[in-house]
């Protein structure tokens, strides 16, 4: 029913109108020296618009938009262009996808996935070309500013790493000595459950069981039975979507949310606090962003988002937004010049982000945001921050020759 | 299986078409074609199993993404291996977990084939989607195409898009030749005449039970082939090659573009990837264009796209099978299905 | 394991073979007695559940959201069976594979178009939010035992239906030779467009009921279609009393698989069929 008001996605030129076109179709000068009368820049997205991360997709892509056009809508002063595909989280379909934005639109830059298969995917195309750069709004896995890191590929959300180690310590200082991780058997359950656990443990707790639920199985009565019988102290969990809907609720709905508190990656809550309702109230998370961040920049985000998608902005839209700051700034530092590929990367490499909603952060070595992890707890269906749960937290970038 | 001439005449026009195709393309559509000739090949050998031997698998995938898998873990990450020796251990594999899994599978019929072919499917589906050590949910790639040549001399490099499409096109060539070979040899009379009545073809004195397995191994090991040269061509394979979803696309192939004939298939596996490459590119909601396509071709085009083709250039290419069909109606309908399954 | 988590992993077990029942119940009738390979069954399942959604928008009672949202789903499935499905009778069954799959694309997409992408919950209406107590850390939701109430009572009317109705009567004529069923006077068409619409308004059932406890989002349907048709399968086409029996199997073996083989949790399922199948390949209840 809130269906946002999207005029075409696929092709989509803002700014500047026919007549810049026109001379550029005129003048067949080549991009890199067309500036001012050039050729639009294209943006190429890979996401998932349909089935159910399709709502990371839409947030990414709204936010990124938005971005761009409240700075007028050009990076570096030419036009955008953006050419968007659903990534239909199918691996066996990204080769495709990728290839299709890379070769036969011919885009400047490709922004995407949200899966990390999809990720592994396209860098394995993009990577040994070093063209396009490529910039991963969310897809978490450490590999990908890992041993998989290149040199244009940047990533503007976060490693798997980062949002749960701080997680592991703030279980520890709430005083629980024991605790049970349960989370989808699938790369990002197991990296950030490995995170949380590190942290735990290396502040004196212990983790008694590793529980694995099979991907994307939401049916967690019996798990949860287990975890009533094992009666840790707390619950350290990752779920998202669909899946962290149903399991805060079942969570709660079992009765175990007042006897062992639940905690985790703030993408159990992120999102989807409000489908959850009151079984989500008071759970505590860490995450690279909150809701009710004090700051001008995440005030006025939030009101703009509102406003012209009719949605509240999530993390989601945060990192399409700073994937739109990132390009901007490369962008104007090089004028428009999408050839000049090893200034770009440099520029990117070295970019700070000022004005992100999530705060302040900038890139790190291996092309990872080194950000503030807060810690938020959910209160009448928002996730507000309490603090910061680790401050300027890099990812350790394990694998990568960059770093 | 009869053949009308007109319709050899498309279909080497087709391949004439698709020989010269990379002379007019750009780089994309050069892969995409590849790919589209890959799935060309699963489909045709899920083909074999539905629309001759009457055994509609579902779980078709498996043997497509395993092949895959196989690839990736004889590969080294920093040499590459040789064709020689890559293919046969793939092509090897493919054709063991068909032996296994037909074993098992064509002591049922119908509906029930129809499932625990899934059922073995999804096994090896969560095998290696919670195998860490093979990259897990998100796959694993090929590092390195393989060598074919001897020695240090590199007969054709499969590290160029352009090869890669020829061969291909070589490949899929020789697999609808050899399927029609097979088909009209005895054997290929005998799994028809299974799909036609396999109590009369037992009454005959056929074991039929080792047909159908021996057809579900040839297909199976084929689908590994068309695994294998995915891989090849992507260099990464995931579990989502061996999902449901994938062993449900393949049948969608075979069933809009034409059970009972060899290029249906392959129009099939053509015209949906083309329709989904362009309509794409049209409006965001191309999931209703093509649901509403899929339904018009059901509707519409009752023996599927080859259908279409075989009105234009000659008489339906299924015409034996038809007549089968159509004699079912005086009273004998069950004669004309599949294992009788309608009868249950 | 001792006893206690024993009982309490066994009562999980029936109530998701309850769940799994009641998601499975209209592919019982379309599949199990129609014999039509329905993929679109999900995406029935899928519409039930934003449809409730949607009318508690304006009401903020699940019961009148159901009561308003069946005849919706019951008009539907019969629009499907009339002008689609039942020109495809007396074709191969993989048309109708195909045609359901095109069912699939086209309902995913109206989805996306009237409900947009995000995620949903429908509340657990006030009178069954309680909870009974089984430990001292665990409770029960009274809403999910309900649920396995509203299951029983489909399998019974379910059993009824067919086995002692003047319909059912027909239903199964007509699913066994419906030539035959033809000349004898039953109008067959008929019977199975309200056979299919009648399963098609179970699928949505059961979302609308389930909602409360599984949320609302895109792509849910597709998370039960393939369990569906492994329980019609296991119990044996045509047999309501099979569903139900393979609903429990795969309810239990599912909640014990994951709890004694948490390595092979996913597999279990799947190995079960294989099994049942393998000893008698016509499902447990399934006939020859």
């Amino acid at each position: 029913m809130t269906k946002k008001s999207e005029s075409s996605r696929r092709h989509f030129i803002a700014g500047v109108a026919a007549t810049a076109g026109l001379a550029a179709a005129g003048s067949f000068v080549p991009t890199r020296f067309a500036i001012g009368v050039a050729a639009p820049v294209k943006v190429g997205i890979l996401l998932p618009y349909s089935g159910t991360y399709a709502m990371l997709g839409n947030s990414i892509t709204n936010a990124l938009k938005m971005r761009i056009d409240q700075a007028g809508g050009k990076l570096g002063g030419r036009a955008v262009e953006y050419v968007a595909l659903d990534s239909e989280m199918s691996v066996p379909k990204a080769p495709t996808n990728t290839n299709k934005l890379i070769k036969k639109e011919k885009v400047d830059f490709l922004v995407g996935p949200v899966h990390s298969g999809i990720a592994a995917a396209m860098a394995k195309i993009v990577g040994p070309r070093n063209a396009p750069i490529m910039i991963v709004p969310n897809a978490g896995h450490n590999g990908i500013t890992g041993s998989l890191c290149a040199p244009n590929i940047f990533r503007t959300s976060f490693s798997n790493w980062q949002p749960a180690f701080p997680g592991g310590k703030v279980m520890a200082d709430d005083g629980h000595k024991t605790c049970v991780t349960i989370a989808w058997k699938y790369g990002a359950g197991i990296q950030m459950m490995a995170a949380g656990k590190e942290n735990f443990e290396k502040h004196g707790g212990k983790v008694v069981k590793d529980i694995q639920v099979p991907f994307p199985k939401v049916e967690f009565q019996a798990f949860l039975s287990e975890i009533a019988s094992i009666k840790p102290d707390a619950v350290f969990s990752f779920f998202s979507g669909g899946g962290a809907v149903k399991f805060v609720k079942d969570y709660a709905a079992a009765g175990l949310k007042d006897s062992i508190p639940l905690y985790g990656p703030g993408f159990l809550t992120e999102g989807v606090s409000k489908a959850q309702g009151a079984a989500a109230e008071g759970i505590k998370t860490t995450l690279h962003y909150a809701a009710n961040l004090d700051s001008d920049a995440n005030r006025k985000f939030r009101a703009d988002y509102e406003k012209a998608y009719g949605a509240s902005a999530n993390v989601f839209s945060v990192q399409g937004f700073d994937t739109g700051s990132l390009l901007l700034q490369a962008m104007a530092a090089v004028g428009g010049d999408t050839g000049a590929t090893k200034d770009l990367i440099s520029v990117m490499e070295g970019a700070t982000i000022v004005d992100s909603p999530r705060g302040a952060w900038k890139m790190s070595k291996a092309h990872n945001p080194i950000q503030d992890i807060y810690l938020r707890q959910v209160k009448s269906g928002e996730n507000l921050v309490l603090g910061v749960a680790a401050k300027n937290l890099e990812d350790p970038a394990t694998g990568c020759s960059m770093a | 299986m009869s053949l009308k001439a007109p319709v050899t005449f498309f279909l080497l026009i087709a391949v004439a078409g698709l020989a010269v195709f990379p002379h007019f393309s750009d780089e994309f559509y050069l892969e995409f074609f590849t790919h589209l000739m890959v799935m060309g090949i699963f489909a045709m050998s899920l083909d074999l199993l539905i629309g001759y031997t009457g055994l509609v698998s579902f779980g078709h995938a498996a043997f497509f993404g395993l092949a895959g898998y196989l690839l990736a873990i004889v590969t080294p990450q920093d040499e590459a291996v040789a064709l020689w020796l890559s293919l046969p251990v793939c092509l090897g594999g493919a054709a063991l977990a068909a032996l296994v899994i037909g074993w098992f599978s064509v002591r049922t019929s119908g509906i029930y084939f129809i499932m625990i072919t899934l059922a073995f499917a999804q096994m090896l589906f969560y095998y290696f989607n919670e195998n860490e050590a093979l990259g897990g949910s998100d796959g694993i790639f090929i590092f390195s195409k393989p060598f074919v040549g001897f020695g240090d001399w590199q007969i054709i490099d499969l590290a160029n898009p352009t090869t890669v499409y020829y061969f291909v096109l070589a490949s899929l060539v020789a697999c609808y030749l050899l399927l029609t070979v097979m088909l009209r040899a005895p054997f290929g009379q005998v799994i028809q005449a299974i799909r036609a009545n396999e109590h009369r073809t037992r009454a005959l004195g056929y074991d039929t039970q080792r047909y159908k397995l021996v057809a579900f191994v040839i297909a199976g090991t084929m689908a590994g082939f068309a695994g294998y040269l995915e891989a090849v061509s992507t260099g990464i394979v995931s579990p989502g090659h061996l999902h449901w979803h994938n062993s449900g696309l393949v049948m969608m192939h075979v069933i809009l573009g034409g059970m009972g004939t060899l290029y249906g298939p392959i129009l099939g596996a053509f015209i949906l990837g083309l329709l989904h490459d362009q309509v794409q590119e049209v409006t965001e909601h191309w999931h209703l264009v093509q649901g509403v396509f899929v339904i018009f071709v059901v509707l519409f085009l009752p023996r599927g796209i080859a259908g279409l083709v075989g009105r234009l250039f000659g008489r339906p290419p299924d015409l034996d099978l038809e007549e089968n069909r159509v004699a079912g109606e005086d009273g004998n309908k069950v004669d004309a299905e599949p294992n009788g399954e309608r009868t249950k | 394991m001792d006893l206690t988590t024993f009982l309490i992993q066994t009562l999980n077990g029936v109530q998701y073979g309850f769940l799994l029942f009641l998601v499975a119940s209209g592919l019982t009738l379309i599949f199990g007695i129609m014999g039509i390979i329905n993929l679109a069954h999900g995406a029935f399942y899928m519409l039930g559940a934003y449809i409730v959604y949607w009318l508690m928008g304006y009401t903020d009672n699940l019961l009148i959201a159901v009561l308003v949202g069946l005849p919706i789903m019951l008009a539907v499935g019969y629009l499907i069976e009339r002008f689609a499905i039942s020109y495809l009778y007396d074709r191969d069954h993989l048309y109708q594979v195909l045609l359901t799959y095109g069912l699939i694309l086209i309902f995913n997409e109206l989805q996306k178009i009237f409900w947009g992408t995000d995620f949903y919950s429908v509340p657990v209406p006030s009178v069954l939010g309680g909870s009974v107590t089984l430990t001292e850390t665990q409770v029960y939701p009274v809403y999910r035992l309900f649920i396995s109430l509203i299951c029983m009572t489909i399998a019974a009317g379910m059993y009824v239906l067919i086995g002692r109705t003047r319909l059912g009567m027909m239903i199964r004529a007509g699913a066994s030779n419906r030539e035959m069923a033809q000349v004898l006077g039953i109008n067959i068409g008929r019977v199975f467009a309200i056979v299919f619409s009648l399963g098609a308004a179970l699928a949505a059932f059961a979302g609308m009921v389930g909602a409360p406890i599984s949320s609302v989002y895109p792509g849910m349907g597709d998370q039960i279609l393939i369990i569906s048709f492994v329980v019609v399968v296991i119990g044996g086409i045509g047999s309501i009393k099979g569903a139900f029996v393979g609903a429990m199997l795969i309810g239990l073996a599912d909640t014990f698989g994951q709890v004694l083989l948490p390595d092979f949790a996913s597999v279990v399922v799947y190995a079960v069929m294989a099994l049942v199948l393998l000893w008698r390949p016509q499902g447990l209840f399934g006939k020859a």
